[in-house]
């Protein structure tokens, strides 16, 4: 642990990613406790309110300014964060280990296995995937462990298809034949031999894919498929924002920065991680 | 007392879309325990596949077992199921492979994968193993094994993680070890090295020994008994000596006769044997060897010659040929 921060420390990039991370992870985990106003409180007589930096600490003061029925957006942002980061945290790790795991097996077995398992990715890649994510929340109806569903659903075959690839090249390595010469079994080999060194290549993918499902669940919520109001997201902040760029920019330009520096620390970190895990890159630095 | 190793008949075929394979051909022979067989042969010519297919090791489909039995300690190997074949791997039947670049898994440390074999098998927990791990890597000669034990494959050279293949190999103690070209990567200083690791752990802990090689030299350095394989079948074997200053086959000389002899007759042009590798995917019928044999009769294209014990020399001397070749090379005076 101790040597996971000194290295860290070391890495410029590193470190920016893993504090602004823990900054939105701490926003987010003691949003209630932050004195903030309640998100969803309208209040129609201060509405869009530009932002304001004097007297930052009164009551009523927005430093984010208000949205169109006078909520106020540093608040929404905050709380919002608990949602969006819950549901892409838990999509990205479902849509992972499904992912991986399906792509060691179809690797590893070939055949049949991996013909059927690839014709669904080849499936499932042909339809639109908003269509796809349309279609599952209006047949389970529209709810956070839905969304969740959903978004990891998007996000699997990535993972399988990319993953399938490099245990087909890694199966006919030498070690594979001596680990089976050593009496390890199917199981033991998929996970003790394969799963380590497809690690990379999943963490690359996790980082990209956190990015590109908090992008989704703005698009799922800006449909109204997604967190329902009037809990606050990101997305639908984005989404009900949109109609008044020309006259209130905060609205949308805070939870669109919001989203930006999320992905950004979030792909820093992922970056830095990866290079800390390779064995071949440790001893270099 | 029975022998440790009985292979009787083996014959494995592969189907491949360009015709099926007969790799290995009706080999039989036997091992004693505490005996180190190496077994000589070109690409191509079996020694790897039959070892491979003795413990289920090759891949099947395309691989196919046509026909065999492999007595090890009196139990089938080849009637075992795959559940019976994991307890036998690594455990009674050790392994070390070609290539120590790639044989060993570049994520995990040293530590994990010696120990492997031994949580495996012996239900030893990681501190158990550890102390294990330390004791075998000291064993093979790797210098501040605590400290190593915990590092990653790239950060051995090829000589140093071979010895880690061979810790992997002997880690249980097993019966027989087949180490498969285990020195043909290394180079040569390197391969000494490993040779006299191989001899002075045969003293220490007594392990019988399949050495598969293409390298004449390293058999002689180390084998008891030679067995020269050449299109999937056995063309000759016996005690070392004997077959080195006798042999009987014409693939055995031609391969003696390739060998470079440190000038001692001068400059001279190495001898290479005529013509290619057999083509596997014909019937095997006749002797393999036959179209590129110049002492070839018209029996060795049509009948297989059985391996047997040949006359004049020790026991145990075995060749399979139609011909006299001392009577040929005595008529030609070529010598080996």
């Amino acid at each position: 642990m101790k040597a996971f921060f000194l290295a860290l420390l070391k890495s410029r990039a590193g470190l920016f990613g893993f504090l602004l991370v823990s900054v939105f992870v701490l926003a987010a985990a003691l949003a209630p406790y932050l004195g903030l106003p309640v998100p969803t409180r309208s209040n129609l007589l201060a509405r869009m309110v530009a932002p304001t930096w004097t007297g930052l600490f009164s009551p009523g003061a927005h430093p984010f300014g208000t949205d169109e029925l006078g909520r106020d957006i540093l608040s929404r942002i905050v709380h919002g964060s608990r949602i969006t980061l819950a549901i892409a945290a838990a999509a990205v790790i479902l849509g992972g280990i499904v992912g991986t795991l399906l792509g060691i097996v179809a690797g590893y077995y070939r055949g049949m296995v991996d013909r059927v398992l690839m014709r669904i990715v080849d499936i499932q890649l042909a339809l639109p995937l908003m269509l796809l994510a349309l279609l599952v929340v209006a047949a389970l109806g529209p709810s956070t462990r839905n969304l969740v569903i959903v978004l990891a659903l998007t996000s699997w075959l990535r993972y399988a298809r990319i993953i399938r690839g490099q245990v087909l090249a890694l199966r006919e390595r030498e070690f594979i034949l001596s680990a089976h010469a050593i009496g390890a079994g199917t199981w033991r080999i998929m996970l003790k031999h394969l799963l380590p060194n497809v690690m990379t290549p999943a963490l690359v993918i996790a980082t990209l894919e956190l990015a590109r499902i908090i992008i989704m669940d703005a698009a799922l919520s800006f449909l109204g498929l997604g967190v329902q109001p009037p809990n606050p997201s990101w997305g639908r902040m984005l989404a009900d924002g949109r109609v008044y760029i020309s006259t209130a920019w905060w609205i949308v330009t805070f939870p669109g920065i919001a989203i930006l520096l999320t992905v950004l620390s979030v792909n820093l970190l992922g970056d830095w991680l990866r290079d800390h895990f390779d064995p071949k890159l440790r001893t270099m630095r | 007392m029975a022998p440790l190793l009985e292979v009787r008949n083996l014959t494995v075929a592969f189907d491949t879309p360009a015709g099926t394979v007969h790799a290995v051909n009706d080999v039989s022979y036997s091992l004693e325990e505490g005996e180190t067989l190496g077994i000589v042969g070109e690409s191509g010519s079996g020694k790897s596949v039959h070892a491979l297919s003795m413990v289920g090791l090759i891949a099947t489909p395309p691989g196919r077992i046509v026909s065999g039995e492999v007595l090890f300690n009196g139990r089938d190997l080849l009637a075992l199921s795959q559940r019976e074949l994991f307890e036998v791997r690594g455990k009674e039947i050790g392994f070390v492979f070609q290539d120590p670049m790639t044989s060993l898994n570049p994520v995990l440390t040293i530590e994990r994968q010696i120990a492997e074999p031994l949580r495996r098998h012996f239900g030893m927990s990681a501190s158990q193993a550890r102390t294990r791990v330390v004791e075998l890597l000291e064993l093979v000669g790797i210098p501040d094994a605590a400290r190593r034990a915990r590092q990653y494959p790239h950060e051995f050279s090829g000589g140093m993680r071979q010895r880690v293949m061979i810790a992997i190999g002997i880690s249980c103690n097993p019966k027989l070890l087949i180490a498969d070209e285990a020195t043909t990567a290394l180079d040569v200083t390197v391969q000494a090295q490993i040779l006299d690791l191989v001899r002075d752990l045969k003293k220490k802990i007594g392990t019988t020994v399949i050495w598969i090689t293409h390298d004449m030299g390293v058999v002689a350095g180390l084998a008891d008994t030679v067995q020269v394989m050449y299109g999937g079948r056995i063309m000759e074997r016996g005690p070392v000596r004997a077959v080195f200053h006798d042999p009987r086959n014409a693939y055995t000389w031609g391969l003696l006769k390739s060998l470079p002899h440190g000038g001692r007759r001068g400059v001279t042009r190495l001898y290479q044997i005529p013509g290619n590798p057999p083509d596997l995917t014909k019937e095997p019928i006749g002797d393999p060897f036959a179209p590129r044999n110049p002492f070839a009769t018209e029996r060795c294209r049509i009948e297989t010659p059985p391996l047997g014990e040949v006359e004049g020399s020790v026991a145990g001397h075995k060749a399979a040929a139609w011909y006299d070749l001392r009577a040929e090379l005595a008529a030609t005076q070529v010598q080996p």
